[in-house]
């Protein structure tokens, strides 16, 4: 079904963070930026389509001052809003955010960290743009920060503070940003498995809970009114997101889950693991009857590598990329 | 990251470390020096493996491994690893220190890489800490020790999310909160997994043990993950895929290829004191085989040579852990037995020794005689007319061991450490001291520097 493409060297190798590659395709100049983290580095990549031309960019995490210890980046994601589109960094000090193009930083949030080091981490993880303005990002307090975002200039403000999880935030996910209209447009997953659904807006509004099993949840994707997350035993569920009915359980990799993305436009679900293999599925949403299948369809082996990052390159899920830790390429593969 | 990672990091590495010296010391290997021993005396080697085990669990080093704080570099931790191995009767050269630490970190890398479920990283922990209580059979009094560690580590508070910060700052002691490292929660334990994940990245070294038993492949240096056997506990068997009603029945079961051959889990492991621990990762598999030579093929990225500054919470740390270790012996040192473990070369000895010479600006104070443990002293620096700069002790409330005063200009940071052992306090201040050429080009006058660090100073 799919074959495997050249690969993107890149300048580092990708550390194991969960949702470790993003992906933002730019369709008017043919090329498509890829971001992967590296410590206290984001290695970014844009590959013209014709694969003649790649150029890089490395962006650092941000540093108080000198003296302390550098700072390691959890996450880099591209945040697609209908009026602009930002490069959004979050580590153990603050979260950076970049022009897509990572050319420049147009604002910085700094965390609250104490001033003598706790035992409990400190850190922001979890990025997802949402609806027409908002960004929201998770925190290892278990807060999730909103920012209102202008259509141009650095002109964002933190708008709220969700509070509802206890755990470290893990990661966020949202569909229908800007243009159709949906009942609930976010969700955010945390380190115990727990799921809180959200509908956006001047306050965003909490629809849902879905409790977790003490198990992480390390991966989330909102698609048609339907959760997919994926946890740390290595399964994949699928709940239905405003009532939180549970409409299909996949045991669906040996390891932990890294990471999870679908192709709205198909309904391909791509899911990856440290188990060394990228799979793919078909979901069928039948927002009639409100029924959910699952079908398995494809397998990839990446030998000797623990992947932490995968994802479509396209809305039809017609390539993805894949990227594991201690590996400095991001590998592709393409629908024959 | 994780703030929690010393004390794992400390355990797996010096038990590696322990398991490597107890294997070189039974073999025959003449020693450097000129003396009649040509083979080490179980009675040596038991020395040596009770003195470092004796050091790598007392309770000041172990105080300090507990406090919560980020892992820093490679650099430090090969300081202090160094001064472990050191602390008895035996020496190393630079290069079987350098080997050395190659074999133990490839070799904690391997078990960190492995464990099948994050949980399983104290397993493997708790392996080395048994197999050190083995070679320490015989000294109830280093026994003791273990076992208090031990006891210790298990029940490091872990900090997870039903305490608020505003909870541990108000906290009389950290150490009455009831939460351990066995009860921190799988993302926790993956947190931290992940930390060391980052700290032993890019490491590709070869190690010919690793490569005979299939673990480690000899093209890439990647380790071998097997696609098959069986899953961690509480994952199931990947293949199912299971279909419910708006009620919760099931009503349809699927199956699809899972590309690889797996099992059901394995029976479990103890996290408790003692017991059977469920996994080798993290057994002594060096008690089999005889003495190899690690091919040392430094094909990726050095780890920890580049002279980056030092962060001077960094360099706090480092002087805290050698003071916590306590004096070395520097009368033992002349007749200590100095070996070369992995490589009888002569010039990388020397190679090793030569380094840059005054790089950095040291200050040395004789005050009284060498005694306390000093941690909280503090001195303030006047800058004299002759734009000399004085130091002069504010607030001393016992007598003052000599100490070295580290000025590291560039950096603007001061650090003062114990010099009971002058070995380490120069060690340290040439670690303190590199910096690139390029740093120093685009530097402010050093006028500016100095009233920098005179307010610095004030402030304290």
């Amino acid at each position: 079904m799919y074959h495997k493409e050249k690969s993107i060297q890149i300048k580092n190798s990708a550390s194991a963070l969960y949702n470790n590659l993003s992906v933002l395709r730019i369709a008017p100049r043919r090329l498509t930026y890829f971001t992967v983290v590296h410590a206290n580095v984001v290695n970014m990549v844009s590959a013209s389509w014709d694969g003649l031309n790649y150029s890089h960019r490395q962006l650092q995490s941000k540093e108080p001052n000198v003296a302390t210890s550098t700072s390691l980046i959890m996450q880099a994601a591209f945040c697609v809003l209908p009026s602009r589109e930002l490069l959004v960094i979050t580590s153990q000090k603050g979260i950076q955010m970049y022009e897509s193009d990572g050319s420049i930083m147009v604002y910085w949030h700094a965390l609250d960290t104490p001033e003598t080091p706790s035992a409990q981490a400190v850190f922001a993880r979890g990025i997802s743009a949402v609806w027409e303005n908002y960004i929201c990002v998770g925190v290892s307090s278990g807060s999730i920060l909103v920012f209102d975002v202008p259509s141009k200039g650095s002109n964002i403000t933190l708008s709220e503070v969700l509070e509802e999880h206890k755990e470290s935030i893990t990661d966020i996910a949202s569909e229908c940003s800007g243009s159709q209209q949906c009942i609930a447009d976010l969700v955010s997953a945390d380190d115990g498995g727990n799921l809180c659904v959200w509908k956006s807006g001047e306050e965003f509004q909490l629809l849902n809970k879905i409790p977790g099993f003490d198990m992480s949840c390390s991966s989330v994707k909102l698609w048609k009114g339907t959760v997919v997350a994926g946890y740390g035993t290595g399964q994949i569920r699928l709940y239905e997101a405003v009532t939180g009915i549970l409409h299909a359980e996949v045991n669906a990799h040996a390891r932990w889950i890294y990471s999870l993305d679908i192709a709205p436009f198909s309904g391909l679900l791509l899911s990856a693991a440290e188990d060394s293999l990228v799979r793919v599925w078909h979901l069928t949403v039948s927002q009639e009857t409100n029924s959910v299948e699952v079908a398995h369809l494809h397998n990839e082996c990446v030998t000797d590598t623990q992947i932490c990052g995968a994802r479509f390159c396209d809305g039809d899920g017609y390539a993805f990329a894949v990227t594991g830790y201690d590996l400095s390429e991001i590998i592709r593969y393409t629908q024959t | 990251m994780s703030a929690r990672t010393l004390p794992l990091v400390f355990v797996n590495l010096g038990g590696e470390m322990l398991y490597i010296l107890d294997q070189r010391l039974r073999a025959p290997i003449a020693s450097e020096d000129t003396s009649d021993k040509g083979v080490w005396s179980e009675r040596d080697r038991r020395r040596v493996l009770n003195d470092v085990t004796a050091t790598l669990f007392g309770p000041s080093f172990v105080d300090e491994l507990l406090k919560p704080q980020q892992l820093y570099s490679h650099r430090t931790l090969k300081t202090v690893l160094t001064r472990l191995a050191h602390a008895s009767i035996m020496r190393l050269n630079p290069a079987s220190m350098d080997r050395l630490y190659e074999l133990t970190t490839m070799a904690v890398k391997h078990q960190v890489l492995l464990c099948p479920r994050p949980k399983d990283l104290l397993l493997v922990s708790y392996n080395h800490i048994d197999a050190v209580r083995d070679f320490v059979r015989d000294s109830p009094a280093v026994l003791n020790q273990v076992d208090q560690a031990h006891r210790r580590i298990i029940e490091v508070p872990a900090g997870s999310g039903i305490y608020s910060r505003a909870d541990f700052r108000s906290a009389p002691s950290w150490s009455l909160l009831p939460q351990v490292y066995s009860s921190m929660s799988e993302g926790e334990l993956q947190l931290l997994r992940q930390t060391l994940l980052v700290f032993f990245q890019d490491m590709h070294v070869r190690v010919s043990l690793f490569l005979k038993s299939k673990i480690q492949n000899p093209g890439n240096g990647r380790f071998a993950l097997p696609t098959s056997g069986p899953v961690p506990h509480g994952t199931e068997v990947p293949g199912l895929i299971r279909t419910f009603d708006r009620r919760g029945r099931e009503v349809r079961r699927s199956e699809f290829p899972p590309g690889g051959s797996y099992s059901r889990p394995a029976g479990g492991g103890s996290f408790g004191l003692h017991g059977a621990r469920g996994t080798l990762l993290g057994t002594n598999t060096y008690a089999a085989n005889r003495p190899e030579e690690t091919l040392a093929s430094r094909a990726s990225a050095q780890t920890g040579d580049a002279p980056n500054p030092l962060a001077k919470e960094e360099l706090n740390l480092l002087a805290r852990l050698m003071g916590s270790m306590g004096a070395q012996d520097g009368a033992g040192a002349e007749g200590a037995f100095r070996i070369s473990m992995f490589s009888p070369d002569d010039e990388e000895q020397e190679a090793g020794t030569s380094k840059e010479a005054e790089a950095f600006e040291v200050i040395s104070i004789q005050a009284t005689q060498v005694g306390c443990r000093w941690s909280s002293h503090l001195l303030s620096i006047t800058r004299t007319k002759q734009n000399a700069l004085m130091l002069k002790a504010a607030f001393v409330p016992q007598p003052v061991p000599s100490l070295f005063c580290i000025l590291h200009r560039q950096r603007d940071m001061l650090v003062f450490c114990s010099a009971q052992d002058e070995h380490v306090a120069s060690e340290l201040a040439q670690i303190a001291g590199q910096f690139s050429g390029a740093e120093e080009q685009a530097e402010n006058p050093c006028g500016n520097k100095g009233d920098d660090l005179l307010a610095m100073m004030d402030d304290l």
